[in-house]
């Protein structure tokens, strides 16, 4: 299964968007911004945050890959999810 | 001379004159009490634990016993103990007291059934007879902190998985009736007697955010959140309460397996997490830290970031309602 990276991105943005900051302006969020240093994302938002990426690319994240290299950030999201999909 | 880091986070850095702290809290609670809440006493909901025995003792040599009333409010998932040593602390102090179960009233009110159905929604096979509890995981390894359930069959076999949001959520939002029916119950108190209520944080679960909204978390004085608890249990021998008080461990007392607090939410036990935060606030490094917590660096870093990641998620328990703009007359402190 192939994922195109701007739609990894573009649909984790949009999750944030809308669950996160209410539909407010995410302009100011880059693809490399930490969720966690920008304060977009807190501890029970990174739960909501995998389930999502659950539900949306069909796999489980393991325990150990609840780290921030998988995780606090568009581009780290975004590589995570096609690393994993690959292995699938 | 400069100090070594061990020397620096050592025993004396938490230490405390216990009888000139006695005397400072009661002052502070004989003003706050009268002057400024205009309350006739107090109501100290006694758990058995440590923090609650503490502000008892505390508000009885400060406005003597006449003028503290206590409560046990024990529930279907509360140790058997904690009522007992609740009802040794009320007797030591010479304080009235009483005993209300509000394990009918979180029937009632669906905590048990709402927990249960999240828990089965992760278990199918759990029912009753099962014990369960939350356990933390993830913060000082330098993971994203999670939640996992863990759930012991009637048999005895322990099983344990990763919480998703909706579980948890529902979970400890169920959970978290216990401690607002306690408030409520205390509250129905203090109307009845004009008194004020008592909130026992110390300041690890103050400065941490371990309190439920408007449940442990609502009081009209909290007489022991500036400190940790080490300083805590020093007072609790100063002040002469019984020795299962001085030395019980914290738990949360909330869920039916035991649990301990440094399991529940703290990345580490008590006596380590108070050294932690002291150094934290103290702009103490991480490398100190870790020499003198016997821990690498890396981990020390893991939990000076646990620390500021829970003040982040925690400080909406601490917010006052939201206003569009002050109303500077009703008096907002």
């Amino acid at each position: 299964m192939q994922v195109m990276q701007q739609d990894v991105k573009a649909r984790v943005r949009a999750y944030i968007v809308d669950n996160f900051i209410m539909g407010g302006s995410a302009d100011h969020l880059k693809d490399a911004d930490s969720f966690m240093e920008t304060h977009v994302v807190d501890s029970t938002g990174f739960l909501e945050l995998v389930t999502f990426i659950e539900e949306a690319y069909g796999f489980a994240v393991d325990d150990d890959e609840m780290v921030p290299e998988n995780l606090d950030s568009l581009d780290n999201i975004d590589a995570y999810v096609r690393r994993k999909l690959v292995a699938a | 001379m400069e100090r070594t880091a061990a020397s620096r986070l050592g025993a004396d850095a938490l230490r405390i004159d216990c009888e000139a702290e006695v005397e400072k809290i009661s002052r502070w609670m004989v003003d706050v009490v009268g002057k400024a809440l205009h309350r006739r006493g107090v109501i100290i909901a006694l758990s058995g634990g440590v923090d609650s025995s503490v502000c008892g003792a505390l508000a009885v040599r400060a406005l003597g016993k006449s003028k503290v009333y206590g409560l046990l409010l024990p529930e279907h998932d509360s140790s058997r103990s904690s009522a007992d040593l609740g009802a040794q602390v009320a007797q030591q102090l010479g304080i009235a007291y009483r005993l209300e179960h509000i394990g009918p009233t979180l029937e009632a009110i669906g905590c048990y059934r709402w927990r249960d159905e999240a828990m089965c929604a992760v278990f199918p096979d759990y029912a009753l007879g099962w014990k369960s509890k939350i356990a933390i995981a993830g913060g000082a390894q330098g993971r994203m902190n999670f939640f996992k359930l863990v759930v012991q069959s009637p048999a005895g076999e322990v099983f344990e998985k990763r919480l998703p949001a909706r579980e948890y959520l529902q979970i400890v939002s169920a959970t978290n009736y216990k401690q607002r029916i306690r408030k409520t119950v205390e509250y129905f108190h203090a109307d009845r007697l004009n008194y004020a209520v008592i909130g026992t944080p110390n300041r690890l679960e103050y400065d941490q955010g371990f309190f439920v909204k408007n449940g442990d978390g609502a009081a009209d004085i909290k007489p022991i959140a500036h400190l940790y608890k080490t300083q805590v249990y020093a007072l609790a021998r100063h002040l002469g309460l019984p020795d299962a008080v001085c030395n019980a461990m914290p738990t949360t007392d909330t869920y039916s397996m035991s649990q301990g607090q440094d399991e529940f939410y703290f990345a580490l036990p008590y006596q380590q997490m108070d050294i932690a935060l002291w150094a934290h606030n103290h702009q103490v490094t991480a490398a100190e830290l870790a020499d003198a917590l016997s821990i690498d660096e890396a981990q020390a870093r893991f939990i000076y970031a646990d620390i500021e990641a829970k003040r982040r998620t925690t400080q909406y328990l601490h917010a006052r309602p939201m206003l569009v703009e002050p109303v500077h007359e009703a008096g907002a402190a």
